[in-house]
């Protein structure tokens, strides 16, 4: 992946790849802090459509808190020694992963059907981009988590420290847009 | 190793290295040397980061060129209006417009994207990527004692981004129908209505495009340079070790990725509007008699997100230049930098309250008064750890043994134009007097004095001071030296009246004032600021002239550490090579001030404490 400084002087004990990870996580959160108090400001204003969410965006919390689990499940198991369950949940969690940002699709879909489109009152608007804009990370995460299943399966099963911490950055990753998601959801219903 | 030149004679920082200093066996089994393997990797796609603080700075000169270049332009046309500007007809084509009587003039239009362009090069291109991507990039591994960056390969990608963005901004100015022109901080609905001016259609588009892209090299750059701080330290480098210029660009980079992503979140909204037919920011609009779709948006929702960003941007801006001014009067003033940590708090101090002041831009965007007074009060309050930065610098060079040279004269040309812009600060700060002031040439001579000019000192101090570092040459310090005294007496000129301006209800980004008979009598001050602007102009070109001659033809460096600086960057051979030191990392010992202490000109923080000695700065435990 990307070249790191070997620098032995490094006496701290997070690895550079998994604080520039984590950074790189609060940066953005900051992002959709912004989004998020947009639509605090925004409504505050007045002129806005009131409507309830469609319920396929709980199911789809579960589905992806399932795939949190099964990732971590994974990774214990790949710690342990475990290939075949490793493989298995690492390949679930991908499935669920995937299953969540398609259900997010159909969540827009039903949006629409009840007369909640992207364009017109921000209400709106604001949950298909900021949603979308989530989506976007998990696609991004589904890539890594790819990665993860093409060395799982290409190479031949081992625990080395690197493998671990790849590993463990894809797990960190994962959960942190899960917990993004969460938070998302928790907020729009505040809100409603 | 080709380019590391190692002294034939051991010096005292040789040998405490050899002996004291940290064998991380970096040279036995190092692959770095392959990212140098030919000149592709070794100048372009380059993962050092001294030469990626090269190209940041390079890249950063060339749109300062521009930048400066596109005000003159304008300040012609603004100061000398009845003047034809038919000679530049070759380079701006269709925007020099020639009237019945042969006389040419800039296109309004033109005015305004060469004002915008002005703003969002400097801003951005010059004073955030060109300041603190040059020397957090030069400085950070250096003087806190690692090999590189904690990622090279983000490195790389943080100035290749930075390019990518800047080549769209070029391509704009381009367009058929001109860059973007509706200010640099692209307010809707200027900027979201491709009917609203020539500007805001291709050249809106070019333009968020690059500023993402730039956001992101931002963001790269600013986890590398955090994590590396917090993570490479070399071993005795302590946080209450670190030389203020490392806290300065610390701290920059967390305000920086704590800000840039609101701006990004901003232009997704932005663009949405743009494309997608949403309405985030308009609202109920009739435009060149038709009557637009949206509804319910809020134009000023994009004020408030765009300047939850901009406010901190002056500080991502100001702070890396006060890091380096600290630095370089400590050093020239041959005295340790008074109140180390007083100087680390106020840093701290300044980033908190950035984060809490954007309103006070908004004063007259209908922000409830009630508000204000919050936002008036924080804004004041800034006023507080800036005068403790102000009063330790002078404490710091008071009764100092100033060696005045150009990266010193700069220095303290630093701390004049931010006392002088700081105090324009309070005035605009509080909501009543905004009022009159609000969007007149006051703001522009502030802001241009207190973060425009001032940076650009701290930046030339930092590259005066720096350049035997990077290229193992000085530059001519006769031309320097003109180079400050043009540019100082130069920049006050050009500013200076415009606080007068202001007060009299001067509007800022206006063509013309022909039709304003109250200003009539500003005229001739308006010609003086042209003629001064065309001045300081032309010193900048001195200054670029002599930046590239040193490279090749500078007086050589012949001593590891021409200044006699105590900072850890200096014990490097003079033409570092990849890893910066060809043995084993130095190990610190003491803080980063040791001017003048028992007898010695300065003491090297590589150089172990004395027996009973207590290092001084670091506070709570002696």
């Amino acid at each position: 992946m990307l070249a790191v400084t070997e620098n032995t002087t490094n006496r701290s004990k997070i690895d550079s790849k998994k604080l520039a990870l984590l950074i790189g996580c609060a940066s953005i959160v900051m992002m959709f802090a912004g989004l998020t108090s947009a639509y605090i400001v925004r409504r505050a204003g007045g002129n806005w459509l009131e409507f309830r969410l469609p319920n396929i965006f709980f199911i789809n919390s579960i589905v992806m808190l399932l795939s949190s689990v099964a990732i971590h499940s994974a990774y214990i198991f790949f710690k342990k020694g475990n290939e075949f369950l490793y493989k298995g949940l690492l390949v679930l969690s991908f499935i669920l992963g995937l299953t969540f940002v398609i259900l997010q699709y159909q969540g827009w879909l039903d949006l629409t059907a009840i007369g909640v489109e992207l364009t017109g009152n921000p209400a709106g608007s604001f949950i298909y981009v900021i949603s979308g804009i989530h989506a976007a990370h998990v696609l991004g995460g589904l890539a890594a988590i790819l990665v993860a299943m093409i060395q799982a399966f290409s190479l031949k099963y081992k625990v080395t420290k690197k493998r671990k911490l790849r590993f463990e950055l894809t797990l960190i990753y994962w959960h942190f847009v899960d917990f993004l998601w969460i938070y998302l959801l928790v907020f729009f219903l505040s809100q409603q | 190793m080709a380019a590391t030149t190692v002294s034939p004679v051991k010096d005292r920082e040789d040998i405490l290295i050899e002996e004291q200093g940290f064998d991380d066996h970096f040279h036995d089994h190092h692959h770095g040397d392959r990212f140098q393997s030919n000149f592709i990797m070794k100048y372009v796609f380059s993962m050092d980061h001294k030469i990626i603080a090269k190209q940041f700075l390079i890249t950063g000169m060339f749109w300062g060129i521009i930048g400066a270049a596109m005000s003159v332009i304008f300040r012609l046309q603004l100061g000398f209006p009845e003047e034809s500007l038919t000679w530049l007809k070759p380079l701006l084509g269709q925007w020099i417009v020639v009237n019945d009587a042969g006389v040419g003039s800039l296109a309004p239009e033109f005015y305004y994207a060469l004002v915008t362009m002005h703003g969002t090069i400097l801003v951005f291109f010059v004073l955030t990527a060109g300041l603190s991507g040059t020397f957090s990039n030069l400085l950070i591994p250096l003087q806190v004692g690692a090999r590189d960056m904690a990622s090279p390969m983000l490195n790389m990608l943080s100035y290749w981004f930075f390019f990518l963005s800047g080549a769209v901004m070029f391509a704009s100015l381009f367009l058929s129908t001109g860059p973007f022109a509706g200010g640099w901080t692209a307010y809707p609905p200027l900027s979201e209505l491709p009917q609203a001016s020539s500007g805001s259609a291709a050249g809106m588009t070019m333009w968020t495009v690059s500023l993402v892209l730039f956001v992101v090299s931002v963001l790269l750059g600013g986890i590398n340079y955090v994590t590396t701080v917090l993570n490479l330290r070399t071993k005795g480098m302590t946080m209450w070790r670190l030389p203020l210029t490392i806290w300065a660009f610390f701290v920059t980079a967390i305000i920086g990725i704590l800000s840039f992503p609101v701006l990004a979140s901003a232009f997704f909204l932005v663009m949405c509007d743009r494309g997608l037919g949403t309405s985030f920011f308009l609202s109920e609009i009739f435009i060149g008699g038709q009557a637009l779709d949206n509804v319910g948006g809020s134009p000023i929702l994009y004020q408030h997100l765009f300047w939850f960003l901009g406010h901190p941007e002056v500080y991502i801006i100001i702070l890396p230049a006060m890091g380096l001014v600290s630095e370089v009067l400590s050093v020239h003033a041959r005295k340790p930098i008074f109140g180390y940590k007083a100087m680390v708090y106020s840093i701290l101090a300044i980033a908190f309250l950035a984060f809490i002041v954007w309103a006070h831009h908004m004063f007259m965007s209908g922000v409830n008064p009630f508000i204000a007074n919050f936002f008036v009060l924080f804004t004041l309050i800034i006023a507080v750890p800036s005068a403790v930065k102000v009063f330790n610098w002078i404490t710091t060079v008071y009764r100092g043994n100033i060696r005045f040279n150009a990266a010193s004269m700069f220095a303290i040309g630093f701390v004049s134009m931010f006392i002088s812009g700081g105090l324009t600060g309070i005035f605009l700060g509080n909501s009543a007097i905004d009022i009159q002031l609000h969007d007149t040439y006051f703001v522009v001579a502030h802001f241009h004095i207190v973060m425009g000019v001032a940076a650009f000192f701290g930046m030339f101090a930092g590259i005066y001071h720096w350049f035997p570092k990077m290229y193992g040459r000085f530059m001519n310090e006769t031309i320097g030296k003109i180079h400050f005294w043009g540019t100082f007496v130069g920049a006050y000129a050009i500013f200076w009246p415009m606080h007068y301006l202001g007060l009299a209800g001067v509007p800022r980004r206006y063509y013309s004032f022909e039709l304003f008979d109250a200003f009539a009598h500003f005229d001739n001050m308006n010609k003086f600021i042209t003629v001064a602007a065309i001045l300081v102009f032309l010193v900048q070109v001195l200054f670029v002239v002599n930046f590239f001659y040193s490279i090749f033809k500078g007086k050589l460096v012949t001593t590891k550490n021409p200044w006699g600086a105590t900072t850890i960057e200096w014990t490097t051979p003079i033409n570092p090579g990849h890893g910066n030191w060809p043995g084993k990392i130095p190990t610190v010992h003491r803080w980063a001030y040791d001017y003048g202490k028992d007898g010695k000109e300065f003491v090297s923080q590589i150089e172990p404490l004395a027996v009973g000695e207590v290092s001084d700065g670091e506070g709570a435990h002696h």
